[in-house]
């Protein structure tokens, strides 16, 4: 039988020869991540059942990165809580605060191989499906029953393919694109859709810039995204895992899969406006929008090439008096790489500020949180109202390259100019 | 859980988000009732002291959707609401509410069926609506059997915990 990436995944986790949308199947889990926001709550959950073990400790992975260092003192009871519990269940993929966002950090440490299964306590666990595992974000009860059995029930969505071609003009990227996409299907466009990106755009994208593309399928309702793996795929993993792997790649003629072709060839710099992310515009309509904060950062865009393409608007600039620029590198091995290509001397000296790679203002719980009336434009994945703070405040999302173009004109500002 | 959840309606629109349900500021809080306090006060912070035990939400397209945070239906739930019926939910927000026990269901004529302040019952086993004022009734589509077991032992671990000791 023809089947989707998605279902052959599905049904080699459930032991099935052949596995199809709709059908409901329990899977076994090849990685479950959890985080300091939402671990204790799992922790808890796992508590309650009532087991003294987890059911296999070396497919659990845990990471602070939400409140990194911790930022109060619930956050810090939070990070002894999930300490105590990795030293109890003998759990050694633990990262503590020094490694940066989870899902930066788990491709980079070789935790996601292609063919797998991977649930993480965080809607934006779609984004590993860039290297070709179905991997969604679950709540905290479905973590504890993943903790307790190793096991979780899914009904096996269908596909939606995105069939991206074209080349994307200078100062366009993967984020433009798939801020395109939102808007075009809406925020519940792909609703329990996995959403495969392929064509000849994705082909030639880094596996980053796939990341990009993967990490916002939740932002239309996506189960998760998913790139079929290939040569850049394989090179991305070698030196980082010893795990083996299957490549799985989508038949063509099957069933459950639905093909939607987007050209990108005329595509401007795209901007998801205040409060939805299918609110989505071309820069020209909202160039000259005055901003209050900028962060560059994030599991969307806080990898190398966003800094590289920030750092090279930014040079020799300085940042408008109007505005603060947050800059955050997505993992420790990001930062490091930044350090030595003089990045991060060029974020210092035209005046914005570099943190410590974490999920800064994204979420609005650590810091860089925006005020009453402020306007916030960020790399991020999310704008709702209240997202990075007040509910009075404003976030648009953007590329990197607006970012930085945006910052030192203290206004929205389309990077050509 | 009751057959039949009886209670007041409150509405809402499109797209009610996670980060509205409960903020992310809060995210650090475990306590439920603690939680409840800040339930939906990305719209209207004064929610949760208009809300009586029992209250329902009725709401339009993709409610729940953004974040993975089981504090959403938890903050819902410890706020005293019996259960959410929605145009559609996001996929994330449904399971967890299956899982922490809070009553779901889908029904796509809400904005012309209901009115803030009405009496709504929902009757889960046979998958009516009804509204109490006008005496009309709504037929929508039952959860499957398995979510409804999950919902009557209240929750997932609830549920785990008796199939655990059915095994031993």
């Amino acid at each position: 039988m023809p089947m989707t990436m998605a279902e052959k995944i599905m049904a080699k986790a459930s032991g099935n020869r052949e596995a199809k949308a709709g059908e409901i199947v329990m899977a076994n889990i090849d990685v479950a991540m959890t985080h300091d926001l939402t671990g204790p709550l799992s922790v808890e959950s796992f508590r309650k059942i009532g087991l003294k073990n987890v059911w296999d400790p070396d497919k659990i992975v845990v990471l602070f990165d939400h409140q990194v260092p911790a930022d109060s003192l619930d956050a810090a009871a939070n990070h002894i809580m999930l300490r105590e519990f990795v030293e109890e269940q003998s759990i050694n993929n633990f990262y503590d605060v020094r490694e940066g966002v989870c899902h930066q950090v788990l491709p980079e440490k070789g935790h996601i191989v292609p063919g797998e299964v991977v649930v993480g306590t965080d809607s934006h666990t779609c984004t590993h499906g860039a290297l070709g595992a179905f991997s969604t974000g679950i709540g905290s009860t479905d973590m504890a029953m993943v903790f307790a059995t190793g096991k979780l029930w899914f009904k096996i969505p269908e596909t939606i393919k995105f069939d991206i071609q074209g080349s994307l003009k200078d100062y366009v990227y993967a984020k433009d694109v798939v801020l395109h996409i939102i808007g075009e299907i809406g925020a519940d466009g792909a609703t329990y859709k996995a959403c495969e990106f392929a064509g000849e755009t994705t082909r030639k994208m880094s596996v980053s810039e796939r990341m990009v593309l993967c990490n916002m399928a939740i932002e239309m309702g996506g189960k998760t995204g998913l790139v079929e793996p290939d040569e850049k795929t394989v090179n991305y993993l070698k030196n980082r895992t010893n795990k083996e792997y299957e490549i799985l790649r989508t038949d063509p003629d099957a069933e459950s899969l639905k093909t939607l072709e987007i050209n990108v060839n005329d595509l401007e710099p795209q901007i998801a406006c205040p409060h939805n992310v299918d609110n989505v515009k071309p820069i020209s309509e909202v160039d000259g929008t005055s901003i209050d904060q900028v962060f560059l950062g994030s599991c969307t865009n806080g990898r190398l090439e966003d800094l590289r393409t920030a750092a090279e608007i930014v040079k020799g600039h300085q940042v408008s008096d109007k505005v603060r620029m947050l800059v955050i590198p997505a993992s420790r091995e990001v930062y490091l790489q930044a350090m030595d290509e003089g990045l991060l001397r060029i974020f210092a000296e035209s005046g914005a500020l570099v943190c410590n790679p974490c999920c800064g203002p994204c979420l609005g719980g650590h810091i860089g949180l925006v005020g009453p009336g402020e306007v916030s434009l960020s790399t991020s994945n999310r704008n709702f109202q209240g997202r990075q703070g007040s509910p009075e405040a404003e976030v648009y999302l953007s590329s990197a390259a607006v970012a930085a173009s945006s910052a030192l004109n203290g206004s929205i500002t389309d990077p050509r100019e | 859980m009751k057959d039949k959840i009886k209670g007041r309606v409150w509405k809402f629109g499109d797209d009610i988000d996670t980060d509205i349900i409960i903020p992310g500021r809060y995210l650090v809080i475990t306590d439920e009732n603690e939680l409840a306090k800040h339930v939906m006060e990305g719209l209207d912070p004064e929610f949760y002291s208009k809300t009586e035990e029992g209250d329902i939400i009725l709401a339009g397209k993709n409610f729940g959707c953004g974040s993975s945070r089981e504090h959403a239906p938890i903050a819902l739930k410890a706020a005293g609401i019996s259960a959410v019926v929605a145009e559609s939910f996001a996929r994330i927000f449904y399971r967890n509410a299956i899982n922490v026990g809070l009553p779901l269901l889908e029904f796509e004529e809400i904005s012309s069926s209901f009115d803030e302040g009405e009496e709504i019952e929902l009757d889960m086993d046979k998958g009516v609506l009804k509204n109490e004022r006008t005496g009309k009734e709504y037929e929508v589509k039952k959860l499957p059997e398995f979510m409804l077991e999950i919902l009557n032992n209240g929750g997932l671990i609830p549920y785990l915990k008796e199939k655990l000791k059915e095994e031993m």
